[in-house]
């Protein structure tokens, strides 16, 4: 087991140095780059920037140099420092940007996740046993809509909704009052409040996802000679039900958690740019936009391991609970 | 044994027992067909899907209006209601839509539009239009239908700049239809071959193409998709803006096609007929071609079918941010950039009416796939 994991996480090396090559490249894509898109804002604002000022600025910001000279001074200073470099649109280090964006990307993430496994394992429970019911049929068509449904037009929708209903569509993630004020329980209840609207968007399409997962599991569990054997010995239905399948229904589901959670942080990306959270995706989004190439890249990288990372728990997990992967490895 | 549902059961007995007689002599591909017909919703769906892909060929002469035709007289004005009885309980065999005036709303005074029962324009049928390109052949200003002038008609209202929404919609659906099905094409193609390559050949070829494929997987498909389209140069034209986008998507969708064929591919060459085909001399080639893809082929089609929705649901979400496709051009995704203020939702709802599109046509691909998910092994009870 250890000897699997070690080589597993040794294989994810040069992927994620392969990984940081592509995201250094795509963020010198766009055409232009920072200098040259702050002058055209400098322009608009009536300002005018010569080309001397414009060769200054870039040697300042060592942008004159050639590409895979500035990705390695990049790389370095990650590897070495700990410095992302430095975010021109913000004005600070990117990790300052990150730190003061990753409280509340985290409180949004981990909320989402719970809902989702609350809200899925159950309703999978349910659906396989009453399967061809009124209620699995709801369900199950629910799921099949979420899943149909584009995620940041439900969004619109629900604000909509809340709108008409309550007068106020619960923008961002804070009622004007609370946005400065210190942390007292009256902002805490302002923030659950908000949370309603971005956790449904943001974790529905998963949820149904996970509940179709969950009762096709249960339905193959149910049947099993286990559950009959218990069911024969006179065991309460109830107990039956979570002592045996529900149990082996749910491997797949904790395997797949490590994926979980990178899936909702660039899942939340475009929910949270409509409804105007201040959590990573659109901070980030208006990097790419606006050529603020290192705090675009350090996302990109850091979205890109945490895929990695994910993958490497779920594939670790998997070995865990199913002894057939290990030997299967070790065969090769 | 369970009756089928969409058989009457005397049909349904009849429909089995020719189904017994001929099943041991059926191919493979009609085995599929007849289990297919079988599955409801799936058939619907590829019906609905019919539908739409027919509108969408034929859009310039099924939208009563160009992209380009907008009047700043209706601006946001409501859908219009076909009436059959005028306001004098007249009725009319000939379908009719009245006039829109605007008008104040007593209460908030802002801008609403009231019909104007006075003024009646009945709808025709094959009435001249704006001039178009007929399937980019031959010019002609025939459109389906339309109002006598000089009515105007908009079935699913107008924006904010006094376009037509169902014709947008109806036109639009020319992009929105058309991307997933390049994109998949190509990424159907690469898959094929490069997942082939790596299974049937196996070895370090093998090794180095699974590294590649684990890198562009790990990418997160969102920020990767954000960050390619941000390069897209602003202003390009139309078809190249296109093709872009079609590039970019077909590039990370190859990744998954390319993994289910090798591990058909791996499973499939050790099977003794394939060893049989080896030592009898045949080339690589033909084995692929006769023995080895014929065995999965069914399986492929049912994931890239499966494939398809997701690239509508992008294609809407990039167009939706501004990030993929851009005006002049529309796809269902523009088309609900208005959607994005809440503001916009609540006076005008009928500019979710793209969503509804949206949502119809991947349900019915998501019911196609199933369906065919089921007909792809007919062996299978």
């Amino acid at each position: 087991m250890l000897q699997y994991s070690i080589k597993r996480i040794v294989m994810a090396i040069p992927v994620v140095i392969f990984i940081s090559f592509i995201v250094f490249y795509i963020i010198q894509l766009p055409p232009g780059d920072y200098v040259s898109s702050y002058s055209a804002q400098m322009t608009a604002a009536g300002e005018i920037m010569t080309q001397d000022d414009m060769d200054q600025m870039r040697a300042n910001l060592g942008l004159d140099r050639p590409v895979y000279e500035q990705y390695a001074i990049w790389i370095k200073k990650i590897v070495f420092e700990g410095d992302f470099g430095y975010s021109f649109n913000y004005n600070k280090p990117v990790i300052d940007v990150v730190k003061q964006y990753m409280g509340l990307t985290l409180v949004v993430s981990i909320v989402t996740m719970l809902f989702q496994y609350l809200v899925a394992i159950p309703i999978g429970i349910y659906t396989a046993v009453k399967q061809y019911s009124a209620g699995d049929y709801f369900f199950s068509g629910l799921s099949f809509l979420g899943m149909a449904t584009p995620n940041f037009l439900l969004a619109i929708i629900l604000m909509y909704f809340s709108y008409t209903w309550f007068g106020d569509p619960l923008l961002g993630l804070f009622s004007d009052e609370y946005v400065n004020a210190a942390w007292s329980w009256d902002k805490v209840v302002d923030l659950l409040k908000h949370l309603v609207i971005p956790v449904i968007v943001i974790g529905l399409a998963s949820t149904a996802d996970l509940i179709r997962v969950m009762r096709g599991q249960m339905l193959d569990e149910l049947n099993k000679p286990n559950v009959v054997t218990a069911r024969s010995k006179g065991l309460s239905e109830t107990k039956i039900l979570f002592k045996y399948p529900t149990r082996a229904a749910l491997n797949p589901i904790v395997s797949t958690f490590g994926w979980s959670l990178s899936s909702i942080f660039t899942g939340s990306t475009i929910t949270a740019i409509v409804l105007n959270l201040p959590i990573q995706g659109p901070v980030m989004y208006k990097a790419l936009l606006g050529q603020d190439m290192y705090l675009a890249g350090s996302w990109l990288l850091f979205m890109a391991l945490l895929t990695v990372l994910g993958t490497l728990i779920s594939d670790i997990l998997l070995a865990w609970l199913d002894p057939k992967i290990r030997t299967e490895f070790r065969g090769n | 044994m369970r009756t089928l549902p969409i058989f009457k059961r005397a049909k349904t007995e009849a429909f089995l027992e020719s189904a017994a007689k001929d099943i041991n002599y059926s191919s493979q591909w009609k085995l599929i067909y007849m289990k297919f017909k079988r599955h409801k919703l799936a058939r619907i769906s590829l019906i609905v899907l019919g539908v739409l892909y027919f509108v969408a060929l034929f859009a310039q002469f099924i939208a009563p209006y160009s992209l380009q035709s907008y009047d700043s007289k209706y601006v946001n004005a409501p859908p219009m209601t076909l009436r059959f009885v005028d306001a004098d309980g007249k009725f009319h065999l000939r379908p009719f839509v009245y006039e829109l005036k605007s008008a104040r709303d007593p209460d908030t005074m802002r801008k609403i539009f009231v019909s104007d029962t006075e003024k009646r324009y009945a709808l025709k049928w094959f009435v001249q239009g704006e001039e178009y390109k007929f399937l980019g052949m031959f010019k002609t200003k025939l459109h389906l239908f339309g109002v006598e002038q000089p009515g105007r008609l908009f079935m699913f209202g107008t924006d904010a700049m006094g376009r037509d929404m169902f014709s947008r919609i109806v036109l639009g659906s020319q992009i929105s239809l058309s991307i997933p099905l390049v994109g998949v094409g190509i990424s159907f193609v690469l898959g094929l071959i490069i997942g082939g390559i790596s299974g049937y050949f196996g070895g370090w070829l093998d090794s180095i193409i699974q590294r590649i494929i684990e890198i562009i997987r790990s990418f997160p498909t969102l920020p990767l998709w954000m960050a390619l389209s941000a390069a897209i140069p602003p202003r390009v034209p139309v078809v190249t803006m296109y093709l872009y986008i079609v590039i970019i998507f077909a590039l990370i969708g190859w990744t998954d096609l390319a993994r289910v064929v090798r591990g058909k591919f791996i499973s499939l060459k050790n099977e003794d007929y394939v060893v049989a085909a080896k030592i009898a001399g045949v080339g690589n080639t033909k084995i692929i071609v006769k023995h080895l893809l014929p065995g999965f082929m069914s399986y492929l089609v049912v994931a890239t079918t499966l494939a398809i929705p997701n690239m509508i649901l992008s294609e809407t979400a990039m167009s939706f941010l501004g990030l993929g496709i851009r005006s002049p051009a529309t796809s269902w995704g523009v088309l609900l950039q208005e959607a994005q203020k809440v503001e916009n939702v609540a006076l005008y709802p009928w500019k979710l009416i793209p969503l509804g599109i949206v949502v119809l046509t991947v349900l019915a691909y998501n019911f196609l796939g199933d369906g065919l998910r089921d007909a792809a092994d007919p062996y299978k009870k």
